[in-house]
């Protein structure tokens, strides 16, 4: 058997497959006519073939079924609302945006610890309190953050503290209002109306071009 | 057939557990004789197959509705038997020779220490047999002859539940037929 060229072999495997081709049958049945060995060979694999298709056929037993129900996860409640996400992606979007949005709006006046105030003439600094010395007049709005403001002259504008207090002297005149925002709910009304204000005077330029 | 699949696939995705139980009703036999066969135990075979069944519903998001449904499921299915077989095996390389000893490979020394005497052989019954002579196959070839045979798929799908080449699954096949004409010859006859 040694003396057979290998291909015979692979052509039993191709002729068990059901995939030999017209040549390669012919010589593989010329071989076999010819050669005892390989025709045992031949057999035996048709008998390996025979021998695996006689197994019966198994079945699953009869609970198999409820089995596999049972071990199903069971649906939790969260992901109902998972699923309502996903149907409803530009809700979530939304959702999203304005969770994102307040959060920025309250990290804001948590980490702007930091003292600052709106760059004036006429203003004096000490520590962390802006002074408008008395007989002075300050035009224009000013806004402090993380400081005090103590007022002995004049503000010809708007006053705004955030996260401090307003000392205000005998003499002092604010001709603008005056606010203090201590609270971040303060601070969030702040903003928005900033933000009104800043739309309102924006379309208020426009027109007046 | 492919139609009602894909019915009941729509009704599981909506979150209908009794549409999967039709599912489990249509394939549990032929999940089960897949894993019978490759584990040959029936407990095991069981809590496999119905793994196989409960992986199945958790990613039916992720089954491709144009597929064979059951290409998918036996893919779970011999996946995880395949994981349950490595498992069991000890924590060396099968396929290392085994020194001192020429050609001689592990899957060899499992083959002769797992061979009944000839007596015991002759007393199983040929259903028995059957089984043994699988069980000695290296997995790669067991799972191959097991699709091709027992579960009578076409070559085309045992490619693609085996996730490997036409060629490759044709060679496993052909060394398995004859890794099983070598046991069958050394035993007497059936």
């Amino acid at each position: 058997m040694n003396a057979c060229p290998e291909r015979i072999v692979h052509f039993m495997h191709e002729y068990l497959d059901g995939e030999i081709s017209r040549e390669h049958e012919l010589e593989l049945k010329s071989h076999l006519q010819s050669c005892e060995a390989c025709q045992a060979h031949m057999h035996e694999l048709s008998d390996v073939v025979a021998f695996v298709k006689g197994a019966a056929h198994i079945e699953a037993p009869n609970d198999f079924n409820h089995s596999v129900i049972a071990r199903l996860p069971k649906e939790k409640s969260h992901e109902g609302v998972s699923k309502w996400l996903r149907r409803h992606p530009v809700l979530t979007a939304a959702a999203m945006f304005l969770l994102l949005m307040s959060s920025a709006l309250f990290t804001n006046f948590n980490d702007e610890q930091q003292f600052s105030f709106t760059k004036q003439e006429n203003v004096l600094v000490e520590g962390e309190t802006v002074i408008i010395p008395e007989g002075q007049v300050v035009k224009g709005d000013l806004v402090v953050r993380n400081g005090d403001v103590q007022i002995d002259g004049e503000l010809d504008g708007n006053l705004t503290i955030i996260n401090g207090t307003a000392y205000m002297a005998s003499t002092a005149n604010i001709t603008g209002t005056s606010e203090e925002i201590n609270e971040a709910f303060d601070w969030l009304w702040y903003k928005i109306k900033d933000g009104a204000k800043e739309v309102v005077s924006f379309f208020e330029k426009d027109e007046t071009k | 057939m492919d139609a009602l699949v894909n019915k009941r696939i729509k009704q599981i995705l909506k979150g209908d557990k009794d549409a999967f139980a039709e599912i489990v009703d249509l394939y549990q036999h032929r999940l089960y004789q897949v894993c019978y066969r490759m584990l040959g135990n029936r407990h095991e075979a069981e809590d496999i197959a119905q793994e196989a069944f409960v992986r199945a519903f958790i990613n039916i998001h992720t089954f491709d509705q144009k597929r064979k449904f059951s290409t998918w499921l036996y893919r779970i299915a011999t996946n995880l038997c395949i994981d349950r077989i490595r498992k069991k095996k000890p924590d060396y390389y099968l396929d290392a020779e085994v020194r001192g000893t020429e050609g001689l490979d592990m899957y060899s020394q499992i083959a002769t220490s797992d061979e009944l005497p000839e007596e015991e052989l002759m007393k199983l019954e040929l259903q028995d047999r059957i089984q043994y002579e699988i069980s000695r196959l290296p997995d790669k070839y067991r799972s191959a002859i097991v699709l091709k045979y027992m579960e009578e798929l076409s070559l085309q799908e045992i490619s693609e539940i085996l996730d490997l080449p036409l060629g490759t699954v044709k060679t496993r096949i052909h060394r398995g037929r004859e890794a099983l004409r070598k046991q069958l010859s050394r035993q007497p006859h059936i």
